[in-house]
């Protein structure tokens, strides 16, 4: 039996050999590289975060909670293994230039970097058939890994490696509200969707919020404004970056803390995005990403160099 | 207070509200398909004064031994349907997962002298380093490895928060009835 699957696997290497250029084959190696930093090394920005908020925290019950956490990330780094035993769902943000020469080998680059990934950072297998309940046991199925596309001039590619937990996910919320409530009632609805949330997400978390656009949008940007700017950042317009301030000392008024368990320290920081909306619709999308905030970005250029940050 | 205790337990009914607990000894495995089968069929293993820890572990073999990859705790309100009866039948002296339970927990561990600990979410990757070894795995072939029953050697494992303890008192709910005020007064004043 193993002598089977040895040569289907040399066999299978040798497929993926002649039909992808060298190029490629680096690209699958340096995606796997950077699904492997992303789930040992937590980001650096939410490592600062988590360790500022454990210096300035005044409840012990939430100091005892931040301290496991800075511990646990420090292993995981230590010995390579995934900070949480939820993996995540693989999901890709992927910022492309229109004369990226190898736009038609991404996806299949991806896909494959992530069955590899799974057997080697290990990952656990987190896709299943709704249906069937079955897992596919490689975190690949239809439509995952999920791939978000954008483009822009170029001939470079920046693929963000964001895989997403479950428990945090759970906590996303999309609200179409009346336009006359205004950003009043934008500000009550986020606050009052963090209070419900609760401890589940595993707080501390970082709050992304979408407005305007349509549904879907309001919650693409709701996700990229959680997971792909750096805590602590803040919005170029001036009201934006306002109304990022008051929501983050909202949110840590509430006293939900580190895990649900009280204290001063409930969200890391809160990114508000927004796009133009239809005249009759405000909607208003609210994505949770956990304290383990996974994140990398692949680099690659027109001549196939990568590089993983 | 801060223990640091070796299974099995002989009285759970000492900790306080807050107390951190670090367990050495065994710890035993059992989420939702595990509280079923347990229940159904009986316990493979003693399980008086045990901690039972709601978790389904990444668990890899590598030449012939199971090794523990990332182990952090599950959202135990699942394991509410059934978490009573299995207090009642088993007699454990710590439950340990995520979140917190209900009324129909705190009425069975007030009854049978136990209490819920919760372990800091997220944290997989402490938890695999204070696993030493995998002592025995119950129920793997029907179960699959997330769901089987686990029996791991634990060297200081924690830090385990008391919050339900023997005395029918839950933290859970002195934070939500803060958090509610707190609201209150936040959506006062939002201009």
């Amino acid at each position: 039996m193993e002598v089977i699957n040895f040569f289907m696997l040399v066999m299978k290497f040798f497929l993926i050999l002649q039909t992808m250029p060298p190029q490629v084959i680096c690209m699958i190696d340096e995606i796997v590289e950077a699904i492997r930093r992303a789930e040992t090394e937590l980001s650096e920005d939410t490592v600062a975060a988590l360790k500022k908020a454990y210096e300035k925290e005044t409840n012990d019950m939430a100091k005892t909670q931040l301290k496991a956490i800075i511990e646990n990330f420090t292993v995981a780094k230590k010995s390579s293994l995934p900070m949480c035993q939820d993996t995540g769902l693989q999901t890709f943000f992927i910022d492309m230039g229109y004369d990226f020469p190898y736009r038609k080998e991404l996806k299949s680059a991806i896909t494959e970097a992530v069955r590899r990934a799974t057997k080697e950072v290990p990952l656990r297998p987190n896709a299943v058939h709704p249906f069937l309940h079955k897992n596919s046991g490689d975190n690949t199925g239809r439509f995952v890994p999920y791939i978000h596309w954008e483009l822009r001039e170029g001939d470079d590619v920046v693929i963000h490696v964001i895989p997403k937990g479950g428990g945090s996910e759970n906590m996303s919320g999309l609200y179409m509200l009346p336009p006359g409530v205004g950003i009043k009632g934008i500000k009550k609805t986020v606050v009052e969707h963090i209070f419900k949330s609760g401890g589940k997400p595993c707080p501390p978390t970082i709050i992304g919020v979408g407005i305007g656009g349509g549904a879907d949008l309001a919650l693409t940007l709701a996700k990229k404004a959680a997971i792909l700017r750096p805590i602590g950042s803040r919005h170029e317009e001036d009201f934006v970056a306002q109304l990022e301030d008051e929501l983050y000392e909202m949110a840590n008024k509430l006293g939900i803390g580190p895990m649900g368990l009280g204290g001063d320290t409930t969200v890391l920081d809160v990114h508000v995005e927004y796009a133009h909306r239809h005249p009759a619709t405000l909607p208003l999308g609210i994505v949770t990403q956990c304290w383990a905030n996974r994140k990398r970005k692949v680099m690659i250029d027109a001549n196939g160099h990568v590089e993983v940050v | 207070m801060e223990y640091h205790e070796k299974t099995p337990i002989a009285d759970a009914r000492k900790y306080k509200l807050g107390d951190v607990i670090y367990i050495t000894g065994q710890l035993v495995l059992a989420r939702d398909e595990a509280h079923k089968k347990l229940l159904e069929e009986g316990a493979p293993i003693d399980l008086k004064g045990s901690v039972i820890y709601h978790c389904g572990p990444v668990v890899t073999k590598r030449n012939g031994e199971w090794k523990v990859v990332a182990a952090g705790p599950t959202t135990s309100i699942r394991m509410e349907i059934f978490e009573d009866q299995f207090i009642e039948k088993f007699h454990p002296a710590i439950i340990v997962g995520k979140g917190g339970m209900g009324e129909k927990t705190l009425k069975a561990l007030k009854e049978h002298g136990a209490v819920y600990a919760a372990y800091t979410g997220g944290c997989g990757a402490l938890a695999a380093e204070r696993i030493k070894s995998v002592k025995e795995v119950h129920f793997l072939d029907e179960l699959g490895i997330p769901e089987a029953v686990w029996v791991f050697n634990v060297e200081e494992f924690g830090p385990l928060v008391v919050t339900m303890d023997a005395h029918g008192n839950s933290y859970y709910e002195n934070v939500d009835e803060k958090a509610k005020k707190n609201l209150e007064s936040i959506l006062k004043n939002i201009k």
